[in-house]
């Protein structure tokens, strides 16, 4: 084995300190130095990865108990680990082409992390995942795309005929129901529907047991609803999974018939439920938190996930594929192996508040724990029929 | 009305047909097929999806989606025109002081990204917004009535609009002979009457020509209203893509807004009739003498401060505060550099590009009219009324298949902002071209000069303002695109507009007003270069 390559010292260090000021964010993160190690050991098979020394220091401020509410974030962590990193043979000049449907805001850091610690230059095409993968499919084989990382399991169901499988390796850092059956792609972060209410004027206790309860009329004018969002739909393709058709079709014409206020997608949910303009929304669990990140504690409006489980608690994916067609497989590869990561889904916890997919990475602590919340057992292949969805959601006239 | 000796409105024409250069047939010949490109991928796509399509068109719920847009469309271009109108005649007639700074501000809006401002719009004044919050400290109002449906999205869309209409409006009050309104006003007309009587019929076809434009813009703009929740009929193009991913029915329901887009522009071709429009005796060859407001010049001021504080000081304030309230709790801004030099770099590019071809096709429309040149102009309308995404996407499709070597580079970038934006330089083009007395450059041509020297020495100088209008649209609006930016441009290319989309779209308020402040900002340097600039070169008219 040759040693003599070895990646300079600095660039690691400056890898590990980018994403130790993200980590500050979380509450302790338990043997952060070694998922760091472990996290660079998966960056790509051609490298060794040698830990000589770490040190984790997690210092809790003490705060008095009865100060604690349950969705405050600890933030004073404060960890110091030294990572050396040798690696062998570092591939010249190798790059990779993502197309992300994913923001920049969201997931640019990671991705140049990924770039950081590996030497692979990444090349990256943001835009919404719908656009991205309409992109992908006009392409087809001639696309410069390597790995298209999509926002919702609908995107990557309908480019699904243009990715290549993915390694077992991969495969096995996410849950089985957080991925594709055969391999073509895989979930990177799990995202919770959930519903957002004002807490001025509720709690918990207050809201009802199953989405059936909003067909009270006591919740006419004051629910929320986005049916042209992709997750939404993705939802109804869920009810139509578990309930069946009919019943879908009558939760939703019960919903519609309590005239529930049309949002063109999550976020303005959000803030008009904070606002009391409506008093309910059907939205993604991630959102209440970048709202919170912004304006604390004071936000008015949390997320309540229906006890009595069903649909309407479904846990649903953010995910990558490589494409068949891609011209650089193996750093594509490397950089899904990187987000699947304990560093990566340590990222993905600490900045946008979304649920680890690989085994042994804690949620944040702001975020209710996937196991306290009472999901369906649905598979990702019973979520890909969105045109009946749509098909069900026009009859009804619900969409345009 | 418009019997006013100058401005002839004979039919005919004086001077006998010439058949146009080749050069100039074989230029639109090429713009127009650039033009067509994507109506043919619309062919192509919806072809493809077979009758399926088309039985997603015939169902009660789409028709009335067009009824909305329609509704939208015709209230959005009456507001914005009611607004611009009388703003063109402040700003260029009266001795209001600041005209030049106020002329700067009030262009602002075309820069502003519609999402932006139905995001801004909608925290502000939604029905439990920032304003209410104000109001119920001060004075206990729980609740104001609702801004979105129809009120919020003609509100926001007028208000983003307006400057369509302003631009090529103040350009031709510029131009117009000063003594067409000074013998109205010997002959004891008021300023008013002159103005209603004289001036509006001689300024029709460039307030048309913007009207046009922002009928257009109302019937693609997808960010203000869904944003304000106005279901139009490009939304329901969006939601085929968004949530279907279904092209072939994005396809199919864009053909129809084609239509739309047509009809719409044959309705303005027709309301041009055949009027001429320049001057045909020498003229006053000198300035206007400014109205005197006198005790006016305080409701004039407080207008134009409304509209500037609804358009740019208002939604400022409110990114303001979004950007002291993230950045208070700690959030990181994105670096905007590479954005800022993307964004200012693309748009003078294609600001300049578009008045290269604006230029010759509109010597050719005015001076050469043939069924080729009509055939340019209204198509050139077409991209503008389709959603950017729709244009992007069958860029993608031909540069994939059969430009290889340009795709995801800047040039096809370039060539799809020819392709969107080709009208709003055209028309400003063709609007100070029309009243350029064709006798002045055939007076050139006799002197000894060639068809090109008489371009550049006389036809070109007596438009000076039009193209700075023309080239000023362009401009801005190429600052704030954002599908074409996004799909098209590099790998990796970041403009202002798109990572204040990226930001917004997932609740990033301090990084998305970071952003959209600099773009605001950058935008006006430039513009305030050509308006100001312009003003101090001294008032070219077409006369004389």
């Amino acid at each position: 084995m040759l040693r003599d390559d070895s990646v300079s010292l600095d660039n690691t260090a400056a890898a590990c300190r980018l994403s130790r000021r993200r980590l500050l964010r979380i509450g302790a993160v338990g043997a952060v130095g070694s998922a760091a190690a472990a996290a660079l050991a998966a960056c790509g098979e051609s490298q060794v990865v040698t830990v000589e020394k770490v040190v984790t220091q997690t210092q809790i401020k003490e705060v008095p108990v009865e100060k604690v509410v349950t969705q405050t974030v600890i933030k004073e962590v404060s960890v110091e680990r030294v990572v050396t990193v040798e690696k062998l043979m570092p591939p010249k000049q190798q790059k990779v082409t993502v197309y992300s449907g994913r923001s920049e805001s969201l997931v640019a850091p990671v991705l140049a992390q990924f770039g950081e610690i590996s030497g692979v230059d990444v090349q990256i095409k943001y835009a919404g995942t719908p656009a991205l993968a309409a992109t992908l499919l006009e392409e087809g084989s001639n696309s410069p795309a390597d790995l298209f990382y999509a926002q919702d399991p609908g995107g990557l169901g309908a480019v699904e005929p243009l990715f290549a499988p993915l390694p077992q390796d991969i495969l096995d850092r996410s849950p089985e129901w957080g991925r594709h059956a055969d391999g073509l792609w895989t979930g990177v972060t799990g995202r919770a529907r959930t519903i957002v209410y004002n807490n001025q004027k509720f709690t918990e206790v207050d809201l009802p047991d199953d989405m059936f309860g909003f067909h009270d009329s006591a919740w006419k004018g004051r629910i929320g609803w986005a049916p042209t969002n992709g997750s939404f739909q993705a939802m109804v393709t869920g009810m139509r999974a578990v309930w069946g058709e009919d019943r879908t079709a009558e939760w939703l014409q019960g919903i519609k018939a309590n005239e529930p206020i049309e949002f063109p997608k999550n976020t303005p949910q959000v803030a008009a439920a904070a606002a009391g303009e409506i008093d309910v929304g059907f939205v993604n669990h991630y959102y209440l938190h970048r709202f919170m990140s912004e304006q604390g504690e004071s936000f008015n409006a949390r997320n309540y996930h229906v006890r009595g489980g069903g649909p309407g608690a479904l846990i649903m994916v953010s995910g990558a594929g490589v494409l068949a067609s891609a011209a650089n497989p193996e750093p594509a590869q490397a950089l899904i192996r990187f987000l699947l990561s304990d560093v990566g889904q340590s990222y993905f916890v600490a900045n946008t508040f979304e649920y680890p997919m690989a085994p042994g990475v804690k949620t944040h602590p702001g975020v209710t724990p996937l196991d306290a919340i009472n999901r369906p057992d649905i598979a990702p292949a019973e979520l890909t029929d969105l045109q009946g969805t749509q098909d069900l959601l026009r009859r009804l006239e619900i969409l345009p | 009305m418009a019997s006013v000796p100058a401005v002839e409105t004979l039919p005919g024409s004086l001077t006998p047909r010439r058949s146009p250069p080749v050069g100039l047939t074989l230029l639109a010949v090429a713009v127009t097929a650039l033009l067509v490109l994507p109506v043919i991928y619309l062919g192509i796509r919806s072809f493809d999806a077979g009758t399926e399509a088309w039985q997603l068109l015939a169902r009660p719920r789409i028709a009335a989606v067009i009824g909305r847009s329609l509704l939208l469309v015709v209230s959005v271009t009456a507001v914005a025109t009611a607004l611009a109108v009388p703003i063109a005649w402040l700003l260029t007639r009266t001795d209001l002081p600041g005209r030049r700074w106020w002329t700067v501000v009030m262009v602002l809006p075309l820069v502003v990204p519609s999402f932006v401002y139905a995001l801004v719009a909608g925290t502000a004044l939604g029905p439990r917004g920032l304003v209410q919050q104000g109001l119920e400290a001060l004075i206990g109002v729980p609740e104001l009535p609702s801004i979105y449906g129809f009120p919020g999205a003609l509100l926001a869309l007028a208000l983003l609009t307006y400057p369509y209409v302003l631009l090529p409006t103040m350009a031709a009050l510029r131009r117009l002979d000063p003594a067409l309104e000074e013998v109205s006003r010997c002959l004891g007309r008021s300023a008013l009457r002159t103005f209603a009587t004289v001036t509006l019929p001689a300024l029709r076809p460039s307030i048309a020509a913007g009207a046009l434009l922002a009928a257009l813009y109302t019937l693609s703009d997808f960010g203000a209203v869904s944003l304000l929740r106005y279901e139009t009929f490009t939304a329901a193009i969006f939601v085929q893509y968004e949530s279907a991913f279904n092209r072939a029915g994005a396809a199919a329901l864009s053909l129809v807004l084609v239509a739309t887009a047509i009809a719409i522009v044959a309705l303005e071709a027709r309301s041009r009739g055949r009027s001429r429009y320049h001057s045909l005796g020498p003229g006053a060859n000198r300035e206007y003498r400014p109205i005197q407001l006198r005790r006016w010049r305080w409701p004039a001021f407080a207008g134009l401060s409304l509209v500037t504080f609804a358009t740019t000081v208002g939604p400022a304030a409110v990114l303001l505060y979004w950007l002291i309230r993230g950045l208070a709790a700690g959030e990181e801004l994105l670096e905007l550099v590479d954005p800022l030099v993307n964004s200012v770099g693309v748009s003078l590019l294609a600001a300049a590009i578009l008045l290269v071809v604006a230029i010759p096709i509109g010597v050719l429309l005015v001076r050469y009219p043939s069924p080729i040149a009509r055939l340019v102009e209204r198509g050139s309308y077409v991209g503008f009324a389709l959603p950017g995404i729709t244009v992007a996407i069958a860029f993608i499709f031909f540069g994939i298949h059969v430009a290889r070597p340009i795709y995801q580079t800047v040039v096809l970038l370039l060539v799809a902002y020819v392709v969107l934006f080709l009208p709003t330089t055209l028309g400003a083009v063709r609007a100070g071209l029309l009243q350029v007395d064709p006798r002045t450059e055939e007076a050139a041509r006799t002197l000894g000069k060639n068809p090109r020297q008489v371009l550049w020495r006389v036809t070109i100088p007596a438009v000076r303002g039009s193209l700075a209008a023309g080239a000023a649209m362009a401009f801005l609006l190429v600052m704030k695109e954002l599908p074409a930016a996004l799909l098209l441009g590099p790998i990796g290319f970041r403009t202002l507009a798109t990572v204040t989309w990226a930001a917004a779209d997932e609740a990033f308020f301090a990084q998305a007003s970071s952003s959209s402040l600099l773009l605001i900002v950058v935008a006006s340097l430039p513009l305030a270069f050509i308006l100001v600039r312009r003003g101090s070169a001294g008032i070219l008219r077409a006369s004389g």
